[in-house]
C-alpha cells in the first residue's frame, strides 16, 4: 500500500491493535477454520482449531474461532487441561471471554468462564445464592476499573490523604480475595488498574497526589503491595497498555457504548495475558531457551566467515543487536530458564566462538545442552530435551532460518517458536513480548538453577567414566536432608509441586495458602527433601504429602509427591520412602494408601508405586486413569541405598 | 470503493463474526433481518469494520444506524474525506 493511497492514511486514524507478532499468521484461516468444523469427529475438531489458534489472530479471527470452539460444545477434553474460570468485573467483559478461551487453547486449556452482570460484583462474591457460587469456579479473577476508588479522592488531597482514602477501597478489595479463597481452592488473579485518565495541569500532574493520574499510580502500588501479601497474582494489564499505547487498550467510545474498559481489539492480548498466568500455574510455561548460532548469536556464517568475520559486540548496530539478545538470553537464564544451542556447525569451531571470541557474552558454560552438527533439527531437540530431562513441550526454539521454524513447527508442534522479525534489532522484543517464560514465583532454587544444570552436566561425565551404576552412586556421595515444610520454604515446596509434571503422583496442584493450611492439619505428615553430593546442592528436589484417610484412623493416603527430574535414577524414591515410613510409623500409622493418576507426562511413574512393594488396592480409584495402591507398614523392610541421611532440613 | 465493494465486505465479515456462510446483506437488511445479530454482535461488527477499514464512527452515528445501507454510507464519506 502506497502513503498516497487514501486507506493508508484511514489506517492512522485508527489506533494498530496490539499485535501477536511472535505467532505465526495463518495462510488460510477462513478455510481452516470451516474445515476444522468438517470434521466428523469433535475431538479431531478440537485439535484443529487448537492448532489454529496458535497462529496470530486479529479481534474478529478470535471471535469466529471461539464460535467455533463452543459449537463444539466439549466440556473435556483428552489432552486438553479443564479450568472452571470466573471474572468479577466493575466494567463490561462480555467480549473478553472468547479470547480467554482462544488463549486457553492455545496452551491446551479447555476453559470454561463466566462472568456476572457489570458491577454487579459485590452481591455476585456477597451472596451464597448467587450464580458464581452455583459455577464452582477453581479461579477467580477481578477485572476491576480505578473508577470507584477515583472518585472519593478530592483533587485537593494530600498525599496521606490520598493513601487513607484508596487504602479503604484496598482494604475492602482484600476482604473480596479472602471472600474468592472461600469459593474456589485454585489461584485469585487481580488485573492492575489501567489509566485511562486525562492530563489535568500537564507535566505538573506529578507533583500533585490529588491528580487522577497520580491516584491511579498510587492505586497501583498499593494494589501490587496488598497482592504480594495475600498470595494474589497479578494481570498486569496497566503495563500492557503503556507497552502498546493507552489508545490500544482503551477506546472511550466502547466505553461510552458499553461500559467497556478494555477496548475490544485488546481482548485477543487480554486473553493472552491471563491464560499464561493460568499456565504457569499449571506448570506449562516453557523452561529451555534453544537457541541457533549463526545469523542468531551472531551475525553471519562461523564456518564461512570465521571467527573474526563474525558480527558481534561494539563498534556495529547489528553487532550489538546480536549481543543485546546474548544479554538477554543471560537474564533468562539468572532468572531459571535453562539455555541450550543447538545450530547447523562443525561442533569444534561453534566451541570455539564461546571460548575465544572476545565479544561473546554468553559463556559455554552458560549452555546446559550443546549441540552443533549437520543433522535434522527436529531430532536434535528431542536430544536436547533428553539430556536435560525435560519434555520437548518446555522448549523455545529461536532460529532465524524460516524453513527450519516452518520444519519445527511441522515435526514438533509443541515446541514454541517464535516468528522472528526480520530486522535482528527486534529479536529481543519479539521473545519477551511472547511470554513463554512467564512465572507465577522467584525463588531462591531458580537463581541455582542454571548452576545445577551444569553442576548435572558434570555427574554425566562421572556416570560415563564409572564402570557400573552402583559405582556411579556410591562415588557421588549422596546425602539427604530432610524435614517437614516450614513457612521459610513455602514458595519453594509450592513452586516444585506445581512445575513438576513427569514424577507427581497425583498432578494436584496447590496454592501457598493451600500448602500454610495443610502444614497446620492435625494428622497430615509432610516431608521436603533435599539432595546433596560431592559435586553440588541440588536443591529442595521432592515433596510428599500425606493425609489421614477417610478410614482407617491408621492410614495415611498420599496425596501427592513429587520429584525433580533433575535426580531421577538416584534412588532417592526408595530413601523417601524410607522415611516417609518411619515417620509415619512413629505416628502409629499402619498403612500407607496412594493414587497414581496418570497423566500424558507422568508415564515415567507408572509402576513407582509396584517398585516400592505396594500392592493394588481393592478400593476403587477416584477417577479413571488413576489406580489406587496400598502399603502395609507393619512388614516393610528398609531399601538399602546408597543415600546418607544427613538430618533435618 | 464501491457501494458493491464494501457490502461484500461487510457480508464476509458479519458472516465470520456469526460462523454463517448463508448470511447476505443489502443496503436495505436491517439487525433483526439476520439471526443472531444482537447489540453485543453489533458492536462486535462495528469494532471489526472499523479495525478492518481502518476508521473510526462517531459515537451518535453508531447509534443512529438503522439499517446496512447507512452504515456503507459513512464509510464510503469517511473514505472520500481522505
Amino acid at each position: 500500500m502506497l502513503p498516497t493511497d487514501p486507506a493508508f492514511a484511514m489506517q492512522r486514524t485508527a489506533p494498530r491493535p496490539p499485535m501477536m507478532s511472535w505467532l505465526p499468521t495463518a495462510a488460510d484461516f477462513r478455510g481452516d477454520l470451516r474445515a476444522a468444523l468438517d470434521n466428523t469427529k469433535s475431538a479431531d475438531s478440537l485439535e484443529h482449531l487448537a492448532s489454529l489458534a496458535a497462529h496470530r489472530l486479529g479481534f474478529l479471527e478470535t471471535v469466529q474461532l471461539d464460535r467455533a470452539f463452543c459449537q463444539l460444545g466439549l466440556k473435556e477434553a483428552p489432552g486438553f487441561f479443564s479450568v472452571r474460570l470466573a471474572i468479577l468485573a466493575s466494567s463490561t467483559v462480555d467480549h473478553l471471554l472468547p479470547a480467554i478461551r482462544v488463549a486457553g487453547l492455545r496452551r491446551r486449556l479447555s476453559i470454561d468462564v463466566q462472568s456476572g452482570a457489570y458491577g454487579q460484583y459485590r452481591q455476585d462474591i456477597l451472596d451464597p445464592k448467587s450464580s458464581l457460587y452455583l459455577f464452582a469456579p477453581q479461579t477467580i479473577l477481578f477485572s476491576l476499573t480505578a473508577r470507584e476508588a477515583m472518585a472519593a479522592v478530592p483533587l485537593t488531597a494530600t498525599a496521606a490523604e490520598v493513601d487513607e482514602t484508596i487504602g479503604k477501597s484496598i482494604s475492602e478489595l482484600r476482604s473480596f480475595w479472602r471472600k474468592a479463597r472461600e469459593i474456589c481452592n485454585g489461584v485469585i488473579l487481580q488485573q492492575t488498574f489501567v489509566d485511562v485518565t486525562e492530563p489535568l495541569f500537564g507535566s505538573y500532574d506529578r507533583f500533585v497526589p490529588g491528580a487522577p493520574a497520580r491516584v491511579v499510580a498510587r492505586l497501583n502500588d498499593l494494589l501490587c503491595e496488598a497482592a504480594a501479601q495475600d498470595g494474589v497474582l497479578l494481570i498486569d494489564v496497566a503495563r500492557a497498555s503503556e507497552r502498546d499505547g493507552i489508545d490500544a487498550w482503551f477506546d472511550l467510545a466502547r466505553w461510552l457504548q458499553g461500559k467497556l474498559e478494555i477496548a475490544p481489539q485488546a481482548a485477543p492480548q487480554y486473553g493472552e495475558m491471563v491464560t499464561r498466568i493460568l499456565a504457569a500455574q499449571s506448570g506449562l510455561s516453557k523452561k529451555c531457551l534453544v537457541l541457533d548460532l549463526d545469523n542468531t548469536l551472531w551475525g553471519g556464517v562461523i564456518g564461512d566467515d570465521g571467527l573474526e568475520g563474525i558480527v558481534l559486540g561494539e563498534g556495529s548496530a547489528a553487532g550489538e543487536a546480536h549481543l543485546a539478545l546474548q544479554r538477554y538470553a543471560k537474564q533468562l537464564k539468572e532468572r531459571g530458564v535453562i539455555l541450550a544451542v543447538c545450530s547447523k556447525n562443525d561442533n569444534r569451531t561453534a566451541e570455539a566462538a564461546f571460548r575465544d571470541h572476545p565479544e561473546m557474552l554468553l559463556r559455554r558454560s552458560d549452555i546446559a545442552a550443546f549441540v552443533a552438527n549437520w543433522d535434522d533439527k527436529a531430532e536434535n531437540l528431542k536430544a536436547i530435551a533428553t539430556q536435560l530431562n525435560i519434555g520437548v513441550d518446555s522448549l523455545v526454539f529461536v532460529d532465524d532460518n524460516p524453513v527450519e521454524r516452518a520444519r519445527i513447527r511441522q515435526s514438533l508442534p509443541m515446541v514454541a517458536v517464535p516468528e522472528l522479525p526480520a530486522d535482528v534489532a527486534q529479536y529481543v522484543r519479539c521473545i519477551a513480548d511472547a511470554g513463554y517464560f512467564e512465572a507465577v514465583t522467584f525463588t531462591s532454587q531458580d537463581r541455582h538453577r542454571a548452576q545445577q544444570y551444569t553442576e548435572n552436566a558434570e555427574r554425566e561425565a562421572l556416570l560415563g567414566s564409572a564402570q557400573s551404576m552402583e559405582e556411579f552412586l556410591r562415588e557421588l556421595k549422596m546425602s539427604v536432608l530432610f524435614g517437614p515444610f516450614t513457612p521459610v520454604d513455602r514458595g519453594r515446596v509450592v513452586q516444585l509441586i506445581n512445575k513438576t509434571n513427569q514424577f507427581n503422583t497425583t498432578t494436584r496442584r496447590y496454592t501457598s495458602e493451600q500448602i500454610a493450611y495443610l502444614t497446620n492439619l492435625p494428622g497430615v505428615l509432610t516431608l521436603q527433601f533435599h539432595l546433596l553430593d560431592r559435586i553440588g546442592d541440588n536443591g529442595l528436589v521432592s515433596t510428599m504429602i500425606l493425609r489421614p484417610a477417610a478410614d482407617p484412623e491408621d492410614v495415611l493416603e498420599i496425596e501427592n509427591w513429587v520429584m525433580s527430574c533433575r535426580v531421577f535414577g538416584r534412588q532417592l524414591e526408595y530413601e523417601a520412602m524410607n522415611i516417609a515410613v518411619e515417620a509415619a510409623r512413629r505416628c502409629g500409622i499402619k498403612a500407607f494408601v496412594a493414587d497414581y493418576i496418570a497423566t500424558s507426562k507422568n508415564r515415567v511413574i507408572s509402576a513407582l508405586y509396584p517398585n516400592l512393594g505396594f500392592t493394588a488396592s481393592n478400593q476403587t480409584a477416584p477417577s479413571s486413569g488413576a489406580t489406587r495402591w496400598f502399603l502395609d507398614l507393619t512388614d516393610y523392610t528398609m531399601f538399602e541405598t546408597h543415600i546418607v541421611r544427613a538430618g533435618a532440613a | 470503493m464501491t457501494v458493491q465493494e464494501i457490502l461484500t465486505a461487510f457480508t464476509r465479515i458479519l458472516r465470520d463474526l456469526l460462523l454463517d456462510d448463508s448470511i447476505v446483506l443489502t443496503m436495505e437488511t436491517r439487525r433483526e433481518d439476520i439471526p443472531n445479530w444482537d447489540s453485543f454482535n453489533y458492536i462486535n461488527f462495528i469494532v471489526a469494520v472499523e479495525i478492518e477499514f481502518g476508521v473510526k464512527f462517531k459515537i451518535a452515528d453508531i447509534e443512529s444506524f438503522a439499517n446496512v445501507g447507512m452504515i456503507v454510507t459513512a464509510i464510503k464519506k469517511m473514505l472520500a474525506l481522505e
